[in-house]
C-alpha cells in the first residue's frame, strides 16, 4: 500500500533537525511519499519505522540486475507517453546441448550499432533436457561466450551443477514453480542469482511469489508461461498492470516470455509475438533463433519504443566530412534528426565517395516532418550556409538534397547563387547507386 | 493476499464501422477494451487484414511478389490472387499511378480499374489514393459513384480535401471515409470533428492516424494510438472512437532493411525475408497499439499476421 505524507511524518522524530536536507520533517515526509527523496535520508528513523517505510515507499516495480550491466524492470508507467519506459526488453535465444554448436555462429553474426546502441543477442537461454552431464557441458560452453545466461532448468541438482559453473556471470535461474520454489530459492540465494518463477495460472503465480517473498527472496523475474499465446499475453499485461496501476507488490517484478515455445518452428509468428511483447511488457523475450532479418526489425522497434519521449534525438548541426572528404568534395545535406543522420550517413559511407555532409538545424525532425513544420526550407539552408561560412570553407559547388524535398530545388538555387543543386532519391537506400551513376 | 483481478472494461467503446456488403462484409471496431485485451472483455470484431494491390506491373518492384502474381495480366487477375491469400479480409487498391507528378493516369482509367477489381472479388474494397489531395478528391468522387452500393472505404480524406471527399464519397454515395492525419492526437480529433460537422455520422468514418516502419519513428505512432484509444475509452471522447486502419506495407517495404540487395549486404540474408519480417513486425506493433485493420502486401506476412490475430482472439 502506498503511504501518505502524513503517515511518514508520524514516524519521524519531528525535531526538524534538517540533516536530511529538508527544512522540516513534514517537508521530508511529503517528498518521501512522492518517492522524490529516499527514506534512508533521515538518520533518525528507528529500524522498525525504516523497514515499514522502505517497503511502502519502494518503487512499484523492482529493478533487477542481470549479468554484467543489464537492468530489467524499474518501470513506472504503463504507457510511454505518461513518462518513459526505462529498461529495454532484452533478447535471448534458446540453446540446448545438441544445437549449441550449430546456433552459436548464427547468433554471433548479429552484432552491430544502431544510433549509438549495440544491438546483439544479449542472453543465451540454456535449456535443460534431462541429461545433467550434457547440461553442464552446455552451460560451460555458453558461459565461455561471455553472454549472460538464462538457465531454463527446474531440476534442483542440475541447476546447482550449472550454477557452480556460471554463477560468476550473474545468470538468471529460471526454474522455480509451485512445487520446487523453496529449494530453488535457497539455491538462488546461495549463488546470489536472480530467480525466475512460473506457475499454472496468475493466482498460483501470485501465491508462489508471496511465498518466496516470505522466504526473503525479492530478486525475481516472473515467467508468463507458455500455455498459449492468449494466456501469455494476458499474463504479461495483467502482471504489469497490477504492479503499476493497482500497486500490487507481488507482481512488481520484470517478466520473461518465451515466444520460441509459444510458436515453435514458426519464425514469422515469433517475430509478430516479439513485436507485441516489446510494446506490451516483455522484459526478456526468448526466441528459438534470431535471424538477421528479425534482429533488424525487432531491434529497430525496441529502440523506438524505449526512447525517452522527453529527449529529442538530435545530432549537432555542422559539416561532417565523410570518406576522407576535403574542401573540394561534393556536399550533401540532410536534417539533424539522429535517426535520419544514422541512416543517411551509413549509406553515404557505404558509397565510399568523399563528401561533406551538411547537417542543418531542423529542430531534430525527420525530412518531411521538418519540411511540413517549416524547419527545413530554402531559407533554413541559406541560413545554415551563412552561419557555418560554407562559401569560404568549401570550394566544391555541388549540393545534393534529399529526394523527399525535391520541391525546394528551385528556391535553393535562387538563394545560393553559383551552386548546382542535385536532387537525390527519396530513400537513403538509393544513395550508393545514385553516387555510382552521378556525373558532375 | 490472493491476486485481485481488475478487468479494465470501459463503458465507452470503439464505434463499429462496416465495410463491404453481404457475407464477406467486415466490421471494424466495437470493442470496449484496450487493443487485444480479450481478458478484460471479449472482442467481438477481430482486427482485419487488407491486401494491397495496384495496377499490373507494380508488384514487380517487390521481390517475391512477382512470383506470387505471375500470370496476372489485369487488375482483376491481381485482385483474385490477392483475395485468395489465406488470411485476407479485404482488398486495398493503391492508385499511386494517378499521381500528377508520376504516371498521371486519368480519373476514368482509375475508375475502370477499381470497377474491374471490385467485380472480380466478393470482398470489401478499400481505395488508397495517390497522395495528391486534389486528384484524390476527384478520384474518390468518381470511384464512389461508380461503385455505389458496394460500401467501399476511400482512404483518405485529409485536412486539405476532407470537404469534397466527405461530401461526395460519404454523403452523396454512402461509402465509408478514412480520415488521415499525421501522428498527432489533436489533429486526428480535429479532422473527425470537421467531418462530423459536415453531417457524416461517425459510423461512416474510420481513421488512419499515421504510421511508420518499425525502427523509423514508430514510437510516435505507438504513443499516438495509445493516447487515442485512451481518450476514446476512458474519457468517452466520441470524436476519437473511430476504428483505426493502418497501411503498413508502404512504409515497411520502403526502408533500407527491406530494400537493399543481398549482394550489397551478404550477412543480412535474402531481401525478401527482410521485407516480410519488417512488414510482420510493423503490423504486429500496429495491432498491439490499437489498429483495427492493417494493410499488407506479401502473402507470407498476411498468413503470419492472420495467425497472430487468430491466436490472440
Ligand atoms: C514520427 C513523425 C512525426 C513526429 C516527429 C518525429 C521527428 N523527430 O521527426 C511528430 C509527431 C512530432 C510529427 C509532427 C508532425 N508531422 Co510528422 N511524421 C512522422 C512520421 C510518422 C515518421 C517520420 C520519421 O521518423 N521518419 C524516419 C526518418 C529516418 O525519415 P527521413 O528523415 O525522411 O529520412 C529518410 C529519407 O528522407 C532519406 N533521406 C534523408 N535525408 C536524406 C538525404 C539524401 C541526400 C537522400 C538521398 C536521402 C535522404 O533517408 C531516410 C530513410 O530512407 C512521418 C510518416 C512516415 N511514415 O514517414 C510523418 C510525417 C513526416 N509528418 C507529417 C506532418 C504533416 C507533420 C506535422 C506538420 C503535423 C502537424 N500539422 O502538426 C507535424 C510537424 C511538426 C510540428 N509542427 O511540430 C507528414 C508530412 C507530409 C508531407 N508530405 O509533407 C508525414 C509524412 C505524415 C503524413 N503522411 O502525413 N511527425
Ligand atoms: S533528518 Fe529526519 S528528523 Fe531531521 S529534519 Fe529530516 S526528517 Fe526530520
Amino acid at each position: 500500500m502506498a503511504l501518505k505524507g502524513l503517515d511518514i511524518f508520524k514516524l519521524t522524530p519531528k525535531t526538524n533537525c534538517k540533516e536530511c536536507g529538508n527544512p522540516t520533517c513534514m517537508a521530508f515526509a511529503m517528498k518521501a511519499a512522492q518517492g522524490s527523496v529516499p527514506i534512508e535520508k533521515c538518520p533518525h528513523l528507528s529500524a522498525d519505522a525504516l523497514a515499514t517505510l522502505s517497503e511502502a515507499t519502494a518503487p512499484p516495480m523492482k529493478s533487477i540486475k542481470l549479468g554484467e550491466g543489464h537492468t530489467l524492470g524499474g518501470e513506472t508507467v504503463l504507457y510511454r507517453h505518461d513518462k518513459t519506459f526505462v529498461s529495454r526488453s532484452l533478447f535471448a535465444v534458446s540453446v540446448c546441448a545438441k544445437c549449441f554448436d550449430e546456433k552459436m555462429p548464427e547468433i554471433e553474426k548479429i552484432d552491430y550499432e544502431r544510433i549509438g546502441e549495440r544491438e546483439y543477442v544479449e542472453l543465451l537461454n540454456c535449456v535443460y533436457d534431462g541429461d545433467k552431464d550434457a547440461y553442464a557441458e552446455l552451460v560451460k560452453k555458453a558461459a565461455a561466450t561471455g553472454r549472460t545466461l538464462v538457465l531454463e532448468c527446474s531440476d534442483v541438482d542440475a541447476a546447482r551443477a550449472a550454477l557452480e559453473i556460471c554463477a560468476a556471470g550473474k545468470p538468471l535461474l529460471n526454474g522455480a514453480n509451485e512445487d520446487n520454489y523453496a529449494e530453488m530459492s535457497k539455491l538462488a540465494a546461495e549463488f546470489g542469482v536472480v530467480l525466475g518463477v512460473t506457475a499454472a495460472d496468475l493466482d498460483k503465480l501470485h501465491d508462489t511469489v508471496e511465498a518466496l517473498e516470505k522466504l526473503g527472496n525479492k530478486n525475481l523475474v516472473l515467467d508468463v508461461g507458455t500455455a498459449s499465446v492468449k494466456d501469455a499475453f494476458a499474463s504479461a499485461v495483467q502482471i504489469r498492470r497490477a504492479a503499476l496501476k493497482d500497486k500490487d507488490r507481488a507482481f512488481g517484478y520484470p517478466s520473461i516470455v518465451n515466444v520460441g515455445k509459444l510458436a515453435p518452428g514458426d519464425a514469422d509468428m515469433q517475430t509478430a509475438l516479439a513485436s507485441l511483447f516489446i510494446l506490451k511488457y516483455g522484459s526478456i523475450i526468448v526466441m528459438e533463433n534470431m535471424s538477421y532479418a528479425q534482429a533488424l526489425a525487432l531491434y529497430g522497434l525496441r529502440q523506438n519504443i524505449f526512447t525517452d519521449p522527453q529527449k529529442p534525438m538530435k545530432v549537432e548541426p555542422g559539416i561532417y566530412p565523410l570518406n576522407g572528404a576535403d574542401e573540394n568534395s561534393i556536399c550533401v545535406t540532410t536534417v539533424d534528426f539522429a535517426l535520419t543522420y544514422f541512416v543517411v550517413s551509413g549509406e553515404l559511407e557505404r558509397s565510399g565517395v568523399p563528401m561533406n555532409l551538411l547537417i542543418s538545424d531542423a529542430g531534430g525532425y525527420s525530412v518531411l516532418t521538418a519540411w511540413a513544420a517549416g524547419k527545413l526550407s530554402a531559407g533554413s539552408i541559406e541560413k545554415f550556409f551563412k552561419q557555418f561560412d560554407i562559401e569560404n570553407k568549401i570550394k566544391n559547388r555541388n549540393l545534393v538534397i534529399p529526394g523527399k524535398v525535391a520541391v525546394l530545388k528551385g528556391e535553393i538555387e535562387e538563394r545560393l547563387p553559383g551552386w548546382n543543386i542535385i536532387v537525390a532519391p527519396n530513400e537513403a537506400a538509393g544513395l550508393v547507386k545514385f553516387f555510382k551513376e552521378l556525373k558532375v | 493476499m490472493p491476486f485481485k483481478r481488475n478487468p479494465q472494461k470501459f463503458s465507452a467503446a470503439v464505434t463499429p464501422v462496416t465495410i463491404g456488403t453481404g457475407e464477406r462484409a467486415v466490421t471494424l471496431g466495437g470493442e470496449n477494451v484496450m487493443p487485444l485485451y480479450t481478458f478484460d472483455a471479449p472482442i467481438e470484431n477481430r482486427p482485419r487484414i487488407g491486401v494491397e494491390i495496384a495496377e499490373p506491373g507494380f508488384e514487380k518492384a517487390m521481390p517475391g511478389l512477382a512470383d506470387y502474381y505471375a500470370g496476372a495480366e489485369t487488375i482483376a487477375d491481381l485482385a483474385k490472387k490477392a483475395a485468395a491469400m489465406p488470411g485476407a479480409d479485404f482488398i486495398a487498391i493503391n492508385l499511386e499511378c494517378a499521381d500528377p507528378n508520376g504516371e498521371d493516369r486519368s480519373v476514368d482509367e482509375c475508375v475502370e480499374m477499381c470497377k474491374a477489381a471490385a467485380d472480380a472479388v466478393d470482398m470489401p474494397i478499400a481505395v488508397i489514393g495517390c497522395k495528391n489531395h486534389d486528384k484524390d478528391a476527384k478520384l474518390f468522387e468518381k470511384i464512389s459513384d461508380a461503385l455505389q452500393g458496394k460500401n467501399i472505404l476511400v482512404m483518405s480524406a485529409c485536412e486539405e480535401n476532407y470537404k469534397t471527399v466527405a461530401a461526395s464519397a460519404g454523403l452523396a454515395y454512402g461509402q465509408k471515409v478514412g480520415a488521415e492525419s499525421s501522428v498527432d492526437i489533436n489533429l486526428a480529433k480535429q479532422l473527425n470533428v470537421l467531418i462530423s460537422q459536415m453531417g457524416l455520422s461517425t459510423d461512416n468514418v474510420v481513421m488512419n492516424v499515421g504510421s511508420a516502419a518499425a525502427g523509423y519513428g514508430f514510437e510516435y505512432v505507438a504513443s499516438t494510438m495509445d493516447r487515442v484509444r485512451g481518450a476514446a475509452l476512458s474519457q468517452n471522447d466520441a470524436m476519437l472512437q473511430s476504428p483505426i486502419i493502418t497501411p503498413v506495407a508502404d512504409d515497411a517495404w520502403n526502408v533500407k532493411e527491406a530494400m537493399i540487395s543481398e549482394e550489397d549486404m551478404p550477412e543480412w540474408g535474402p531481401t525478401e525475408r527482410r521485407g516480410v519480417t519488417m512488414e510482420i513486425a510493423t503490423a504486429a506493433a500496429c495491432l498491439a497499439s490499437g489498429s483495427n485493420a492493417v494493410i499488407l502486401r506479401h502473402p507470407e506476412s498476411v498468413a503470419a499476421v492472420s495467425k497472430f490475430i487468430g491466436e490472440l482472439m
